[in-house]
């Protein structure tokens, strides 16, 4: 079968990608070198210590964003319905920033409270964005659209609020978070996104039925069996987790979650069966590609990851705009 | 004696202040085929996916093979009910047989995949639905006529005890109008499965039905015999239009045509 094949092309791109990365950068790094290095050896304290944690990072945050990005095309059955695009990126972000202004700082249950405030921002922007798609029955993809942009420059006011009355310092660092960036040292940000980015991933996974029909319109998804309030629930649950704990660690990465999944519908076709996987690896080796390029474009300086993404993402966008009616792109 | 599919007793549904139902009543036992006419925004649809509970109702009952309506889970009403919605209804971006393959949901075990059965049921309901010619097709090539065999393909994939369809054949051609009826009528006759059909012409198959229930601005104003419609200038109460009643000799069938220039 032509998909299974794609699939597997996938896969060993992922692969290869993630295995690749760690050892590209301001200076190349041979296996050689880290085989035969000693343990106070500067190189193979590069490899380990920076590009490894780091391409783990990427890889984890891409893959979330993506089947993110993916479930929300298949709930609102619109290509440019993403976390990011409607406002719920931007929620994480003021969740985050807020506690990051306030000088908070605790841990419940392993996970960090930035983590935490930043998903319980996110989980509001749903709501919210939702219960504006309910209030009028349907809504018309314009307006969906809209309101998410009415709401992340309401969030980013917000934001900016929060970064005047700050510190210099602080002030500086909530900048450079905004920007998205992956430029952390060690595995304290992998293992920050790993618990978050692996539950929304099984719950997404044990959804793909779900999601096929839910992409048919609501009321035939319901005459064929589907609870689609529960589905919604689940979905929203497993979306706002991954945005949340993405962005408390990484700041709001855009576009990954809408290039990705579209991307992987060409290739592989809209059920989600084979599209899940598709995007989950997809996603993981785009944003792990992203990265290696905003280390290596303008060496010794790096661009942040989230100014590349939307460097290709924002022109992405408009083609999608442009090309077709919204409807007619799945 | 038979077993009642449907009792609908007193049923109203208003939205934004506006009544859309009101005090609908009606009882339809296994196996007979009941056509709901009207004239537009007469209720048809609503009442349609309030029997399907695809719409809150706010007063009166209805109960489904003896059991409220609302007592039934998503996925247990999905193995009664068959719906056929409106020609042209949304877009569907699957190929046909995956499309029709994924009416088994309401079968399916959570965290499983569709088995061999599931596979062979849906093959079964293309075959008789004459839809396998262009089963590897992609649903938006098709045309109306073939659309509107596929979704019914589908409703049949859910094996259903009742199939509910809403205008299966407005804005078909001729041919695929006479195709669909058809089919909907072979349907009938072999599986012996309950029908309700929603439709605002009355030459649409109306007249072989069993029952006949006729809406206007949301009020039950008939409910008989599809032949005694006929009588009593009843259409003309219920379209407020006047009607020429013309009849095929050879087949025994009737067909009502509005009257042109009298109003």
């Amino acid at each position: 079968m032509k998909s299974r094949r794609v699939l597997f092309c996938l896969a060993l791109f992922a692969v290869v990608t993630a295995l690749g990365a760690p050892f590209v950068g301001m200076t190349a790094i041979s296996l050689l070198d880290i085989l035969q290095a000693g343990p106070d050896n500067a190189e193979a304290m590069v490899f380990w210590r920076i590009r490894v944690p780091r391409m783990v990072t990427a890889f984890l945050a891409g893959s979330g964003l993506a089947i993110s990005g993916m479930a929300f095309q298949a709930l609102f059955r619109n290509p440019l319905a993403t976390p990011f695009t409607l406002g719920v990126s931007g929620g994480a972000a003021f969740g985050a920033a807020l506690y990051m202004r306030l000088g908070l700082s605790f841990v419940f249950l392993g996970i960090s409270g930035g983590t935490m405030s930043a998903f319980g921002g996110a989980f509001c922007v749903i709501l919210l964005v939702y219960a504006l798609t309910r209030s009028r029955g349907g809504f018309a993809t314009p307006t969906l659209l809209l309101a998410g942009v009415a709401l992340s420059f309401f969030l980013s006011s917000m934001i900016l609020a929060l970064q005047y009355s700050a510190s210099l310092h602080d002030s500086f660092r909530l900048i450079r978070w905004l920007m998205g960036g992956l430029g952390m040292v060690g595995y304290g940000a992998a293992l920050n996104l790993l618990p978050v980015v692996v539950t929304g991933a099984v719950l997404l996974f044990m959804l793909r039925n779900e999601l096929n029909l839910l992409v048919i319109g609501e009321d035939l998804a319901m005459s064929r069996g589907l609870d689609v309030p529960r589905t919604k629930q689940l979905i929203f649950l497993a979306v706002s987790l991954m945005v949340g704990g993405i962005v408390a660690v990484c700041g709001p990465i855009g576009f990954v979650g809408m290039m990705a999944p579209h991307i992987c519908r060409l290739l592989v076709g809209p059920d989600h069966r084979r599209l899940y996987p598709a995007t989950l690896l997809f996603g993981g080796a785009f944003l792990t590609l992203c990265d290696v390029v905003a280390r290596v474009a303008f060496a010794p300086a790096e661009i942040p990851v989230g100014v590349i993404t939307a460097l290709l993402g924002g022109p992405f966008f408009l083609y999608l705009l442009l090309r077709r009616s919204a409807e007619q792109l799945f | 004696m038979a077993v009642t599919a449907y009792n609908v007793d007193n049923l109203s549904v208003v939205m934004d202040g506006k009544t859309i139902l009101d005090q609908v009543s009606f009882s339809l036992e296994e196996g007979a085929s009941l056509a709901v006419i009207g004239p537009n925004g007469a209720g048809k649809s609503t009442l349609l996916k309030c029997l399907l509970r695809l719409l809150p109702t706010d007063r009166g009952a209805i109960s489904l093979f003896g059991a409220p309506l609302d007592q039934y889970g998503r996925r247990e009403l999905a193995r009664l009910l068959g719906y056929v919605p409106q020609t042209g209804a949304g877009h569907v971006p699957y190929t046909v047989d995956a499309f029709v393959l994924m009416a088994r949901y309401a079968y399916l075990a959570p965290f499983s995949h569709f088995t061999d059965t599931d596979r062979d049921i849906a093959q079964k309901a293309m075959e008789q639905t004459g839809v396998l010619p262009f089963a590897k097709r992609h649903m938006h090539t098709l045309s109306g006529g073939e659309r509107q065999k596929v979704f019914i393909a589908s409703a049949l994939t859910q094996q259903p005890r009742i199939m509910l369809l809403d205008e299966a054949t407005a804005f078909l051609d001729y041919r695929h109008q006479a195709e669909v009826l058809t089919l909907v009528e072979t349907l009938r006759r072999d599986t012996g499965v309950t029908a309700i059909a929603v439709t605002h012409d009355l030459n649409q198959g109306v007249m072989e039905f069993d029952h006949v229930l006729a809406l206007k601005e949301g009020r039950g104003v008939f409910w008989g015999a599809p032949s005694a419609l006929l009588e009593d200038n009843r259409l003309e109460a219920i379209y407020d239009a006047p009607f020429r009643l013309l009849r095929h000799e050879p087949s025994g069938t009737s067909y009502v045509f509005p009257e042109k220039g009298a109003s």
